[in-house]
């Protein structure tokens, strides 16, 4: 187990290295000067060579990745230029209501969607599975900040059950905190939902044909034992394969499902950033969270060996 | 001594054979029902964005501030936009950008896809390489990196297509990758290396020939990928620039008179549905065809 989890880390290595590199380029792949850019149209060239000289634009790109990349190391994401103060303070400033809106999606998701798989294969076939399954590819074909327009026109315009825009933090109480996500949670979770409903089904699916589980049954088992214990154990990894490597989506679908319903959260400053230029902050939410999202899928996969002994015994 | 079988004859029966295969394949596709319901949805939709030009009677600038927010009605059937603009011509001109930009980025990233994907199956010493990048690129969620490259490049039609391509070509190069590593350890190939086959003649006519289906099912999703992202896109204002049609700037305009004007996010969202929906189906029904494997499950 040791050298396993020692293998998955040295194999981040080249792969954060990139991360990095390309975020770096982001604001080099501008067209034109990016202190101009930053700066618009009415900046005049003296306070464009001020910036350029203060971004360090005027080293060569090698020096300035190293300058850059050293500052990351240490955890200095660079300045909000507009904002005026550090990206990584800007960033979690943000981080909560993204958070709290991703997870209330996956939690959402996970509940409604792997019973939903478990009775599609378990029912293979019947009119449930199919319909199940028509649903599901629907999900996958609509757009959470879609789904979520869809919302608010129909639960908040026709039926003004709920709130359809803005945010309460969780000091306001919990059901006032809860109350303004679920239309966004909803909206967010039924792309993933359909996922791991799918996944579900399918992995149940190979696993209930294996032979233990016909030995199971011709033993007495009860069905609902085979069904629970015996199958998706085992058919599990699979499904917590497509929860974690969809996670990093659910938390980029809540920066667009965020500007849908005004949620102060990472997705507005990243929207924001574009729209004012602000370097920095793009290129240190990108990079927060594309690294957040290689480190979920180390744990995922570390957590395949608790899950399943062979996988920690067997091979790499 | 004689031969059984002239060469002629043997190409023949090898062509019918081929012709049969061929024949059984599309049999099968029509006999899905969901993925042909799919390929009629998009046939309509490409017919649509192609000759309604012609028949309706407005343009998609058109400006009638009188006639602004009038719901759907007889002159207007979809109604008209804040600016008095016809939103069906609107949507049918976004339906055309949409395409546009789904078909070109899912050719340009097979293309590109295919040759870092053949490549890097070939040979050893690039595959490390190309293939740490790709994972490099897909540790991004793929919307969050396509609105980082806009902000990089400026809003256009042209940098939406290269911000999806950067996008989606590493998962592209995976495919056809894994695919072609199979291939690759095949008899044929050895005894191809070992008649003296020089590489490039194995990678194009023997491996690449081999790794098609997987590519082209990939490239339907990404159309459909494609269309969802520059919707999205477009929605954050990071995509295509404001006058021109798009599904995302008819929904960025809908959401602001969302209370008032229904039928601006009803209609553009129901076009974008149908035509990933389409584009899912189209794709599910290639996948079972040409690649039973990942099918078995399902049965």
């Amino acid at each position: 187990m040791k050298g396993y989890i020692l293998r998955r880390l040295l194999s981040l290595i080249p792969v954060l290295f990139v991360v990095a590199v390309v975020v770096f380029l982001l604001m080099h792949i501008t067209p034109g000067d990016p202190a101009a850019v930053i700066l618009g149209p009415e900046a005049s060239p003296n306070e464009i060579a001020e910036l350029r000289e203060a971004l360090g634009l005027n080293r060569p790109v090698t020096e300035q990745f190293v300058s850059w990349f050293g500052g990351v190391l240490q955890g200095d994401l660079g300045n909000s230029i507009f904002m005026k103060q550090p990206v990584l303070q800007a960033f979690f400033e943000h981080l909560g209501p993204t958070l709290s809106l991703a997870i209330m999606a996956q939690i959402l998701a996970i509940v409604v969607a792997i019973p939903l798989g478990i009775l599609a294969a378990k029912f293979r076939g019947s009119i449930l599975d199919q319909t199940f399954m028509g649903i599901s590819l629907l999900g996958i074909s609509v757009p959470s900040f879609l789904l979520g327009l869809f919302l608010i026109l129909l639960v908040g315009v026709e039926l003004k059950w709920l709130p359809v825009a803005g945010y309460k933090p969780l000091n306001d109480g919990l059901w006032n905190h809860i109350k303004y996500l679920i239309l966004p949670a909803i909206a967010l979770g039924s792309m993933q939902a359909a996922l791991i409903a799918r996944m579900t089904r399918s992995s149940m699916l190979d696993v209930l044909n294996a032979n233990y589980i016909k030995t199971a049954r011709s033993k007495g088992v009860k069905e609902s034992l085979i069904v629970i214990k015996h199958t998706l154990r085992n058919a599990f990894i699979p499904i917590l394969t497509i929860i974690g490597h969809t996670f990093g989506t659910l938390v980029a679908g809540a920066a667009v499902v965020e500007t849908v319903f005004n949620i102060p959260g990472i997705g507005q400053l990243i929207i924001n950033s574009v729209e004012r230029r602000d370097f920095a902050v793009i290129q240190g939410s990108v990079l927060l969270i594309a690294v957040s999202y290689v480190l979920i899928n180390l744990v995922i996969d570390l957590l395949y060996g608790v899950i399943d002994p062979r996988v920690r015994l067997g091979r790499k | 001594m004689q031969n059984l079988i002239t060469t002629e004859q043997l190409n023949s029966i090898k062509s019918e054979m081929k012709k049969k295969h061929r024949d059984l394949l599309v049999k099968r596709f029509f006999s899905n029902k969901l993925a042909l319901f799919g390929s009629i949805l998009m046939t309509v939709i490409v017919l649509l964005a192609i000759i309604s030009p012609f028949f309706t009677s407005f343009t998609p600038y058109e400006l009638d501030p009188v006639k602004r927010l009038q719901p759907p009605g007889a002159e207007h059937f979809f109604g008209t936009d804040n600016y008095g603009r016809d939103l069906f011509s609107r949507i049918v001109n976004g339906a055309r950008v949409s395409l546009i930009i789904g078909f070109a980025v899912a050719i340009i990233t097979s293309i590109l896809g295919m040759i870092i994907g053949l490549y890097s199956a070939y040979y050893k010493k690039l595959d490390g390489v190309l293939m740490r990048i790709s994972d490099g690129l897909m540790a991004f969620p793929a919307i969050l990196l396509a609105i980082a490259i806009m902000a990089s490049l400026g809003p256009r039609l042209e940098n939406v297509i290269i911000a999806l391509v950067i996008v989606f070509t590493p998962s592209v190069a995976r495919t056809v990758r894994s695919a072609a590593l199979v291939v690759k350890e095949q008899t044929y190939v050895e005894a191809l290396k070992a008649q003296g086959a020089s590489a490039s003649r194995i990678i194009w006519l023997n491996i690449a020939t081999n790794v098609l289906s997987p590519l082209i099912v990939q490239a339907t999703f990404i159309f459909a990928d494609s269309i969802i992202i520059e919707a999205a896109l477009s929605f954050l204002g990071a995509g295509i620039p404001a006058p021109d049609p798009s599904w995302g700037n008819l929904l960025y305009d809908g959401k602001t008179v969302i209370f008032n004007a229904w039928w601006m996010t009803l209609f553009p969202g129901i076009a974008i549905m149908l035509s990933v929906f389409g584009l899912n189906l189209f794709g599910d029904g290639l996948r079972d065809l040409l690649d039973p494997h990942t099918n078995k499950a399902k049965k």
